[in-house]
């Protein structure tokens, strides 16, 4: 099982050239939990990961694992704790699943140091829970999206960290494929406690999966806090500048967004029930 | 396709699977060896057959005491002052290039960022080919200059493609753009040459193991042993260069220090090499791709690349010099197998995004 550890944001300010992007944000990841990130395009989400798993360094404030910066962790150290799933990984041409699997143990490994019984291991564990064993010898430049998705999930998994951050692990993925990714991460966490942090676009997957939702709007915590003290109308209005309708999801009883658009406006403002006789009578 | 039902991820592996990823590692590393050990093996014979075999033959008995240090007449001064020194050459300028190469090229993720193609070269030439004909310098002080050349071109191209991190294309065409002032700097130079400068400035842009010392051989042969392991421990780092930058860093590598060593040793390797027989067209370019092309997609290419070079040399210099009516140098020999590849090469990566 997997130690607790904390991973918070104080005053993190962040930035690329003379564009701040983060400004002095205040941030806790509760242990053991599923975390999603949600927020308009270019509101910082994938900026704020970035930073979290120190690929960017902050202008201002800090991340902190366990009380000790992220940036003055020794790089290993840091890799054995917390893991990283960029938005569009490389895969060199040709590779096999169980030789990219296999790179999730650098971390673990010396300069010069033999594979151990304990690197096999990992790798097979890794490739069981992604159920990739049967694509082991296939390259991945050759699977479809959703396989190639959980090669590298795989990947990560080999890493054995007991964070691990996912920038936008559904995107390129149709519905069925990112259900699948996201079950695989919740499977994850209720399995090995595994604390995980993710951005997501689509507001009603990342309701249904997050135990905690953070919304970010204009470089800001707008709002944080379970699915359902998070997703209302009013943090939709703020932060994505739309106008939606809540409901209950009927499959997990979670919030369920629904979006109002121009032409379906005059139905949202009334019952729910006349939205669709409104339209077709004006059709 | 069916969703899958996981089986606890928190469980221990069943022996089994355990079993299987060791099969197939083990199975991935063998094989690797394998490609080493027979690469390693023909190095030495395509070593061997240039000592013993040439315009005239010495039985492998007498070059082995010549080797030994025994006075052979007539197998003493062919062998011991010209074989062996330029097959020696040849051995330690292929595995540097071929090294280098495949390292620039690991590294930027793009079989075009060899050393000869952004301008590491070039600058070398471009340097050496002042400093004959410009300048009148000797032979030690024009390898110097061209060392630092080297060095120096590399510094300027990577300054030049830094932007908050290095991209491998933006460095590979600021390459190609410097590289082809550099070779008008050189043609330029060697239009105003005297014909007796010329002959030997000739040498600095085609490449050439002809006349061979030892006084060349040493520095680039201690270079190689001083700078490969160096390079070597870097491996695992460079392996995980490949999956891009952020999943490297996320999975401990340093990214800009593993950069900078692997550059500077690279680019040593290259600089020494080319100062003792001068920039053998393509080798540093072709050997990756060929060991990629061996060994498969896994594994480390780093000495699978360097003995390849070693070959590429050993056996390009012997077919100079032997194979055709005229001696050819080295360099005209591997830029007639290496231009074809490159045209090959550009064409495959405009219709999609190449790589080793």
């Amino acid at each position: 099982m997997t130690t607790e550890h904390s991973l918070t944001a104080e005053e993190l300010t962040l930035g690329y050239a003379d564009r701040t992007v983060i400004d002095s944000l205040d941030l806790a990841v509760p242990p053991g939990r599923i975390t999603v990130i949600v927020g308009a395009n270019a509101c910082g989400k994938s900026t704020l990961l970035r930073s979290m798993s120190r690929l960017l360094a902050p202008r201002a404030g800090r991340v902190l694992l366990d009380g000790r910066q992220v940036h003055r962790f020794p790089a290993k150290e840091l890799a054995r704790t917390m893991g990283l799933l960029p938005q569009s990984p490389l895969a060199p041409e040709g590779i096999t699943v169980s030789d990219l699997v296999g790179r999730g143990r650098h971390p673990h490994q010396g300069v010069f140091s033999r594979w151990s019984r304990e690197d096999d291991a990992a790798v097979a564990s890794a490739l069981e829970a992604t159920q990739t064993e049967e694509l082991a010898e296939r390259a991945v430049d050759e699977l479809s999206g959703g396989q190639r998705q959980r090669a590298w999930i795989a990947m990560a998994l080999a890493q054995q960290t007991d964070l691990l951050l996912l920038d936008e692990p559904t995107t390129f993925l149709d519905v069925s494929h990112q259900v699948e990714v996201l079950d695989l991460l919740t499977d994850l966490n209720a399995g090995r406690g595994t604390t995980i942090v993710m951005v997501l676009h689509d507001l009603n997957l990342a309701a249904r999966y997050a135990d905690h939702l953070i919304a970010l709007a204009d470089g800001r915590l707008h709002a944080q806090g379970t699915p359902s003290e998070v997703l209302t109308e009013e943090t939709v209005r703020a932060v994505f500048g739309l106008d939606s309708r809540i409901i209950e999801d009927p499959v997990s009883g979670r919030p369920l967004m629904l979006p109002i658009g121009r032409h379906h406006a005059a139905g949202a403002a009334g019952e729910a029930g006349k939205a669709v006789p409104a339209r077709a009578a004006r059709g | 396709m069916s969703a899958p039902v996981l089986t606890r991820p928190g469980a221990a592996p069943a022996p089994a699977s355990v079993a299987a990823a060791t099969r197939r590692r083990v199975r991935g590393a063998s094989r690797r060896r394998l490609v080493v050990l027979v690469l390693a093996v023909l190095v030495v014979a395509a070593f061997a057959v240039t000592l013993v075999a040439g315009r005239t033959y010495y039985p492998p008995a007498d070059v082995l005491r010549v080797i030994l240090g025994e006075q052979v007449p007539g197998a003493s001064f062919t062998v011991g002052e010209l074989r062996l020194p330029r097959a020696v050459l040849a051995l330690v300028a292929g595995f540097s290039f071929g090294l280098a190469g495949v390292t620039f090229q690991t590294m930027l993720r793009n079989p075009l960022a060899s050393p000869d193609i952004i301008g590491i070269s070039s600058g070398a030439s471009a340097a050496a080919a002042i400093a004959i004909v410009t300048l009148h310098l000797g032979e030690v002080q024009v390898s110097v200059v061209a060392i630092a050349a080297g060095l120096g071109v590399a510094l300027l191209v990577y300054s030049l493609a830094f932007k908050g991190g290095v991209a491998g294309t933006r460095l590979i065409l600021i390459g190609i753009g410097i590289s082809a002032m550099l070779d008008s700097v050189t043609s330029y130079v060697l239009s105003q040459a005297a014909e007796w400068d010329l002959q030997e400035a000739m040498r600095w842009l085609t490449g050439s193991l002809n006349g061979a010392t030892w006084d060349e051989v040493v520095p680039a042969a201690v270079a190689a042993a001083v700078l490969t392991p160096l390079l070597l421990g870097q491996g695992r780092n460079l392996a995980a260069l490949r999956l891009g930058d952020d999943t490297a860093s996320a999975l401990g590598v340093r990214v800009e220090r593993t950069r900078i060593t692997v550059i500077v040793a690279a680019v040593g390797l290259i600089a020494f090499a080319t100062a003792a027989a001068g920039p053998i067209a393509f080798v540093a370019f072709l050997s990756g791709p060929i060991a990629a092309r061996i060994v498969g997609a896994g594994g480390s290419l780093l000495v699978p690349a360097g003995l390849v070079g070693a070959l590429l040399v050993l056996v390009a210099d012997f077919c100079g010099q032997f194979a055709f009516g005229e001696r050819y140098p080295v360099g005209i020999v591997t830029g007639v197998l290496g231009a074809p590849y490159l045209v090959y090469l550009i064409v495959r990566t405009n219709r999609a995004g190449g790589s080793l």
